[in-house]
């Protein structure tokens, strides 16, 4: 008898989904108490006058930032954009077409800043800002990652986030903040991290650390907090100390360090690489993050400062730590100076972790067996910050190449996700930008989608069972979204993971 | 603000459920605030949770994931001493959903 004549499976093909208008309209984040706003010098509440106000900062914004006002009248709505965006992809709600998402601010820019805006508001599609529109802002800005995504199609070049940004600063001064960024910052400034994690408790858990360390591999591997004189400080995010899997990242920076011989420490002042003024687009906030890093590195004499692996914390050392604080060349202020003078130049300031790794096993100062890791087939996601808003290295695109070279010294079973999901394209986890919280678990999980499907493509292909990355972000978002996807938490993981569980330590 | 109501008493909550003055627990709070998150209190939740209390009245934090589990670990069997054990115990993940039942404050950050 003939064979069974069956019709090919059907292939699986992203494309732009169905508009659901409204379909988020409703998904708007906690909103920050009195108590949160005011320890940031914000507004307690939504002013009385927030109309006026909001119109004067956006002007205030205009004039500082000449980006902002080119990005506000070169769109041209060609459209390029609108299918970019993976909440726009999870969620179908054409405001999360960044082009839409942008027009909700644009379109109250034409009315009060250009002329046609001001006289026929009607036919250039300029709003008045009206309390509807301004609680507009608040839900869409805060359904934007400021992944960037988005700008890498732009024909114009236009980066969304600094829309989005100046669109929370507008939000932040009026009153109206996001509870969970800001409630985040002020235990910052409080407490030193994210977490609020105070130092007896980080002593404790870094205690905790040398010892499990020490049952696992036999070798007295020091996890150092508070150290004057050391050679490195290490940055790294507050929840590398808490959280898994980011704790086997940690663990494996000590290894590092260890078997390289690099005297170094973590600092109570400066336990967090995060800073969450950033997304909030507000400069005195993310400066006055930063300057605890030059304080806890003046104050222990460090030589070199590194960064552990947290994405939008490299893009705002790579990018703004120089004239913020004096961490490279820019600043000039005294202590900036000081500071310039201290540092060792022969080293790049500051440093990612995975550059100084992929530095000393290129020089085979450090050795890994990727035997160690034959368990795992890995797969890597680029991190939005880490691919779009910084590099590593010496050369064009190292900040895709290094993490791949460690991993591939790492381990040796590695494949790539599909082309248009990684490196300067890579799709956002879901959970950047301010938006990784309970309340909008919703988005997150929507957001996640195109990941996923890359994921599960090479899952099914080439049994793909760890996802390596280098954002304490990523990391918990994954860890959470995964499981509705049907994968174990256990999938993602850190790139110093990998080389934890490879490299061999030595009595150097 | 929010609040629940549990034997007549009424403790103000965050939006999220998580009790915002850490002396208004006591263990009917947290069997009714275990009982919204569709848990049944057991002994073994019991060990963690009140594990928690002992080690935010030291530290004035929640203890990070491995402290916990090592901890538990020690003290009731290292069967029970790994994050799957905890996972199992408090299916929206240990570190938040047991903090609420304890009444502690949320833990925040990348996490």
């Amino acid at each position: 008898m003939a064979a069974e004549i069956k019709a090919p499976a059907y292939r699986v093909f992203p494309i732009a989904p169905a508009v659901q208008p409204g379909a988020m309209a409703e998904t708007k984040s906690f909103v920050a108490s009195d108590k949160i706003q005011e320890a940031l010098g914000f507004p307690g509440q939504l002013v009385e006058d927030w109309h006026d106000r909001a119109i004067a900062k956006m002007g205030d914004l205009l004039e500082k930032y000449r980006s902002f006002k080119v990005f506000m009248d070169a769109c041209v709505h060609c459209g390029a954009c609108s299918d970019k965006c993976h909440y726009f992809i999870g969620s179908g709600d054409p405001k999360n077409m960044p082009v839409a998402r942008q027009d909700l601010m644009r379109s109250v820019y034409r009315r009060h800043f250009t002329l046609p805006g001001k006289y026929f508001p009607k036919l250039v599609g300029a709003r008045d800002l009206t309390r509807e529109v301004l609680d507009e802002w608040y839900s869409y800005f805060y359904q934007c990652s400021e992944c960037r995504r988005c700008s890498v199609f732009c024909p114009y070049g236009i980066d969304t986030a600094e829309i989005t940004m100046a669109a929370r600063e507008i939000l932040d001064s009026v009153g109206y903040g996001q509870k969970y960024s800001n409630e985040i910052i002020g235990k910052v400034h409080k407490i030193g991290n994210n977490l609020g994690l105070p130092g007896p408790a980080l002593a404790d858990t870094l205690e905790g650390l040398e010892e499990d360390v020490k049952d696992a591999c036999g070798v007295d591997v020091r996890f150092p907090l508070d150290v004057k004189g050391a050679e490195v400080l290490l940055v790294t995010p507050s929840a590398d100390f808490f959280a898994e899997p980011h704790i086997d990242s940690l663990i494996g920076y000590g290894k590092v360090f260890h078997a390289a011989g690099i005297s170094w420490t973590v600092s109570s002042m400066a336990s967090e690489a995060g800073n969450f003024g950033m997304f909030i687009g507000n400069y005195e906030q993310l400066r006055k993050i930063a300057l605890r890093v030059r304080e806890a590195a003046l104050e222990l004499g460090v030589k070199r400062i590194v960064v552990g692996e947290c994405g939008h914390a490299w893009r705002v050392a790579y990018s703004f730590w120089n004239t913020l604080t004096g961490i490279g060349a820019g600043a000039d202020d005294p202590y900036a100076i000081q500071l310039q003078s201290q540092l060792d130049h022969s080293y790049k300031q500051p440093m990612h972790i995975c550059e100084l790794t992929w530095d000393l096993i290129e020089r085979k100062v450090i050795t890994l067996d990727p035997e160690a890791n034959d368990k795992y087939v890995v797969t890597f996601h680029d991190s939005c910050n880490v691919a779009r808003g910084s590099n590593m290295g010496d050369f064009f695109g190292g900040q895709f190449e290094i993490p791949r070279n460690i991993i591939k010294a790492a381990a040796n079973h590695f494949v790539e996700m599909a082309d248009g999901t990684t490196r300067e394209q890579t799709f956002c986890c879901g959970g950047g930008g301010g938006l990784l919280t309970d309340d909008l678990l919703d988005l997150r999980i929507k957001g996640s989608l195109p990941r996923m499907e890359a994921l599960q493509q090479v899952v099914d292909e080439h049994k793909v069972n760890f996802m390596a990355c280098i954002c304490a972000i990523c990391k918990a978002q994954f860890t959470k979204v995964l499981p509705y996807y049907g994968f174990d938490r256990r999938v993602v993981g850190g790139v110093h993971q990998l080389v934890s569980n490879a490299i061999r330590l030595g009595d150097k | 603000m929010s609040s629940i109501e549990v034997n007549g008493k009424t403790y103000e909550t965050d939006e999220e459920g998580y009790l915002v003055n850490l002396s208004d627990w006591n263990m009917d709070v947290a069997n009714y605030i275990a009982k919204t998150e569709n848990l049944t209190m057991t002994d073994n939740h019991w060990e963690v949770v009140n594990f928690l209390r002992e080690y935010y009245e030291e530290y004035q934090i929640a203890p990070a994931v491995r402290v916990l589990t090592k901890a538990i670990g020690k003290k009731f069997g290292p069967d029970k001493g790994n994050s799957q054990y905890l996972y199992e115990l408090f299916p929206y993940g240990p570190g938040k959903q047991a903090c609420k039942i304890a009444g502690l404050p949320k833990p925040t950050g990348c996490i």
